[in-house]
């Protein structure tokens, strides 16, 4: 055998060859986004410190204490002090992160299910009920959400709260409300793929085998249109952490001891000058968390798109 | 700027406010000792102007209309500008610009001539020896903003308006008690009492006075004062005999006025137009007075005493005006089941609750309460703690409020006792159960941060003796508003438990006592709009608050009404927690501003001036 055949069949050269699978390229790409990947270290900080935080720092965040008055920063009583009915603010920042993040999350799953299957359906089968999809889109769309999201608290908070219990009650109707909202970007953006999606040869091939319109849409079609709705995804955890602190803002979320970041603000907006840390730490962890959750966007946007290079 | 360059940017924004936060933060020194229990009110704070009747002398006001535009701020929303119909302090005050009462309370607790030439007394002869009638002389250059002239019709047309039960006026209880009310010729009217009265001054005077037009309501007594269309329209633009009339009216928002120039003092009001702007919170308010300067004169500044104390330090262009008053915020437990699945019967005496029927459970809770913590964290000295509902002399002295009269220590173990003897034993969860019933309430007040720190106060008192407690806030707009289309009002207070601040704008409390009786429950029937919205309903105070109307003497007076606070307070169904101050904020260059606890903040407007 000549030295450059067996060249040709040793496991180096078969090594660098190797074809990579669609999620390797999509990570490697990922990890070349600097941004996102900050992003991403940085939600994850988040989530460990709002999950585990509260297990390690026990402090209960909703119990006033008002013997103590005010305890100022860096106590070893109180890492971050307490406000002025003796409430430890650090066990109300952990403990409102893992409300705000909660909602956000869920809320984002409940806009994603809808927007995704709008979209799907009025995107493969177009004409008629792509028309009448779009409307009832467009519908929403012109909905101001924050009157609609006060209205339907005002109606439904009692009853929800008979039948599901008070804490799960609040916490369905935020996030099903938010992520009712908020789904029409998504359906839009899933409709355009789906459209342009469903004239693909491979689509074709799938019709051809005798392969059922469900399966195509969800089995063919989905998986080749999911960067778009990943997008999408970061942008709503963004959108229904800071809807959530309007509602709290306005006194129609969680219950008023509750601490959400949201709330928080509200609760020590007037202590600007007096308690700065009490009102700005929470305004930051929103802003961080939104700031993290978009370049994450980004970062997916880019990597799931194969047409990019990096 | 490339998305890197903008993330780094960002992320220096956010080390910059962390650092900020960390190091920006001045918190005040810690109460260490709570202060010392005193007889003695406290004194006002070295920051806080004395009420500008006696820190600033009230100069003359200048030439009718020589001012610009007065900015008046209420962080709530008048809704409604007929003061017999209003659900708000925010209502009467708005609507005090342009209605008048027959005789104002100024500072001193004693009536000041409005429209009336003078003050009877027995020694004029305006009041009946027998103390049976009282004779009002009204002025008789007076003219309604239209240019009629204002007479005793008007008078006499305000009492038949009022006295119609239908009408649904929440001034009703200023106008029981009397056998008739004739005008005697055009510029005198003579008011006759069931029995003898030695509080004279009661009707047509201060807030609940206010005379309407006969020829712009003559038709609107009855239902129609809030069905008939011309009388809504006049409920929202009513003409009147005060030194303002009507420009514009936003319901829930804002009033314009321009000066009245038919207005009797040729004078007066200094100011062309006044811009009452409702809406916000009191924060807000507290800051567009003191930091800003975007407002003249701002109202009810029920802010945390830390946040105010520092606002006053440091904004320096307002005064505070803090005047002793007889508000009391209060906790208010239900007599009747709020329960939706009641429908009609929700909320109506038939259906009485299912727990605070029971006394001790009442108690319970009130003796839970800490409510000199809630006192002096959140008011400071805007508000002391207190037990009692008459807060003012001659009735109780001051010196009884706290720590003399009735203790107002929290006891939560006296609670729990009682708890166990009403048969409430712990449950789950250290909630306690009778019956199968877990002891649970909802509790709502306005959406207001002081409120919501008192609400987690109490919840947290409440949790103590194992008493679960939902707390709900709605915005103070609603709140203290009479829309029937929301079951979020205090009038139809349709929870366990609500809490908000009321008081008595006359010296004399009759009115404000004989609220609570089973005659002004606050019912469908009446649009939900009567005083006793408790529905608390004890004959024995019924009989009380008739002998209050009908004893003659000050000694007998006094016995009487310390009797109905008693009762009231120890029934337990209104737990008083502080006794407030009426805390606003005036302009450095506002003069002529007297404040006064027994009349509406407004009630001398057409002295301010610049």
């Amino acid at each position: 055998m000549s030295t450059l055949a067996k060249a040709a069949l040793s496991p180096r050269t078969t090594n660098q060859t190797k074809v990579r699978t669609q999620t390797e390229l999509a990570w490697r790409r990922f990890r070349r986004h600097p941004s996102a990947m900050v992003a991403l270290i940085t939600l994850i900080v988040l989530i460990l410190i709002v999950t585990i935080g509260p297990m390690i720092y026990t402090v209960n965040p909703i119990k006033p204490n008002p013997l103590n008055g005010y305890v100022q920063m860096f106590s070893p009583k109180a890492p971050l002090g307490t406000d002025d009915v003796g409430r430890d603010l650090l066990a109300r920042l952990l403990f409102g992160g893992r409300i705000s993040l909660a909602v956000g999350v869920f809320a984002m799953l409940v806009s994603i299910i809808i927007g995704t299957l709008i979209g799907s359906y009025a995107g493969y089968y177009g004409g008629l009920r792509d028309f009448a999809l779009s409307r009832f889109t467009d519908l929403f769309q012109a909905l101001p959400v924050v009157p609609v999201l006060l209205l339907v608290t005002y109606l439904f908070k009692e009853p929800i709260k008979v039948s599901l219990g008070r804490e799960l009650g609040v916490f369905v109707l935020v996030v099903g409300m938010i992520g009712a909202l908020n789904w029409m970007t998504t359906a839009r953006l899933v409709r355009s793929s789906f459209m342009s999606l469903k004239a693909r040869d491979f689509v074709e091939a799938a019709h051809a085998l005798g392969v059922s319109e469900a399966a195509i849409m969800f089995r063919h079609i989905l998986p080749n249109a999911l960067g778009p709705i990943v997008i999408s995804a970061t942008l709503n955890v963004g959108g229904a952490i800071i809807t959530e602190s309007v509602l709290s803002f306005l006194g129609v979320g969680f219950e008023a001891d509750w601490p959400t970041w949201g709330s928080l603000v509200f609760q020590y907006k007037d202590f600007i000058g007096i308690l700065n840390h009490a009102v700005l730490l929470p305004a930051l962890m929103i802003f961080i968390t939104v700031l993290a959750v978009n370049y994450l966007g980004e970062g997916l946007r880019d990597a799931l798109d194969p047409r990019k290079s990096r | 700027m490339s998305k890197y360059r903008f993330f780094k940017l960002c992320s220096l924004t956010a080390a910059a406010s962390m650092l900020l936060a960390a190091c920006g933060s001045t918190a005040p020194t810690a109460p260490t000792a709570a202060p010392k229990a005193t007889d003695a009110p406290a004194k006002p704070a070295a920051t806080t102007a004395a009420p500008a009747a006696t820190a600033v002398p009230a100069k003359p006001a200048g030439k009718r209309g020589a001012g610009d535009t007065l900015r008046i701020l209420y962080w709530q929303a008048p809704t409604i500008l007929n003061a017999h119909l209003a659900s708000g302090t925010k209502d009467f005050d708005a609507s005090r610009l342009i209605l008048e009462p027959l005789a104002a309370i100024g500072p001193d607790g004693s009536p000041v001539p409005t429209l009336a030439a003078e003050i009877p007394t027995l020694a004029n002869g305006g009041i009946a020896k027998d103390q049976t009638s009282i004779t009002w002389k009204l002025k008789k250059d007076v003219k309604w903003s239209d240019g009629t002239p204002f007479t005793a019709d008007d008078v006499v047309f305000t009492y038949n308006y009022c006295a119609n039960k239908e009408t649904g006026c929440s001034t009703a209880s200023a106008f029981a008690g009397l056998k008739s009310v004739e005008a005697v010729d055009a510029s005198t009217v003579k008011i006759t009492f069931d029995k003898p009265s030695a509080a004279p001054y009661r009707t047509f005077v201060s807030t609940q006075g206010y005379i309407l037009q006969k020829k712009q309501f003559a038709n609107c007594i009855g239902a129609n004062a809030a069905k008939d269309s011309a009388c809504q329209a006049a409920n929202n633009a009513p003409v009147g005999t005060g030194p303002f009339k009507l420009k514009e009216f936003k319901s829930g928002d804002t009033v314009t006025y321009v000066m009245n120039e038919n207005y009797r003092d040729p004078d007066k009001p200094f100011f062309k137009e006044v811009v009452f702007k409702g809406g916000g919170d009191a924060p807000s308010a507290a800051r567009a007075a003191f930091q800003t300067g975007d407002t003249d004169y701002a109202w009810n500044l029920q802010v945390e005493w830390a946040v105010l104390d520092q606002l006053v330090k440091t904004g320096g262009k307002a005064v505070l005006v803090n005047t002793p008053t007889s508000n009391v915020e209060r906790v208010m437990f239900n007599a009747t089941d709020p329960s939706a699945a009641l429908g009609d019967k929700r909320g109506e005496v038939g259906s009485p609750h299912p727990f605070f029927t029971d006394k001790k459970v009442r108690q319970a809770l009130a003796m839970a309460i800490d409510r000199k913590t809630i006192a002096e964290q959140l008011y400071g000295q805007t508000g002391d703690p207190t037990c009692e509902l008459i807060t003012t002399d001659p009735f109780i002295s001051p010196s009884k409020l706290y720590g003399g009269l009735r203790k107002c220590e929290p006891n939560i173990e006296g609670a729990k006792k009682l708890l166990d003897e009403a048969g409430w034993k712990a449950g789950a969860g250290g909630i306690r159960e009778k019956d199968g019933k877990k002891l649970k309430v909802t509790f709502l007040t306005s959406t207001n941060t002081l409120r919501q720190k008192e609400q987690a106060l109490i919840k947290d008192a409440w949790a103590a003796i194992g008493v679960d407690t939902e707390l709900l806030n709605v915005s103070s707009t609603v709140f203290f508003s009479t829309d029937a289309g929301s079951n979020d009002t205090i009038g139809k207070f349709f929870n366990d438990v609500q809490m908000y601040t009321n008081n008595y704008t006359t010296p004399d409390p009759t009115d404000y006592l004989c609220d609570f009786t089973t005659g002004q429950i606050s019912a469908k029937s009446n649009g939900w709009r009567s005083g006793n919205n408790v529905r608390y309903s004890n004959p024995e105070y019924d009989k009380l608050c008739d002998q209050l109307r009908a004893a003659a003497d000050d000694a007998a007076r006094k016995d009487i009404v310390v009797k109905m606070n008693d009762l009231l307070v120890t029934d337990a169904f209104v737990v008083p927690l502080v006794a407030r101050k009426r805390v606003s904020a005036m302009a450095k260059d506002l003069k002529g501003v007297k404040g006064t606890p027994w009349d509406s903040e407004m009630w001398d407007i057409a002295d301010w001036s610049r």
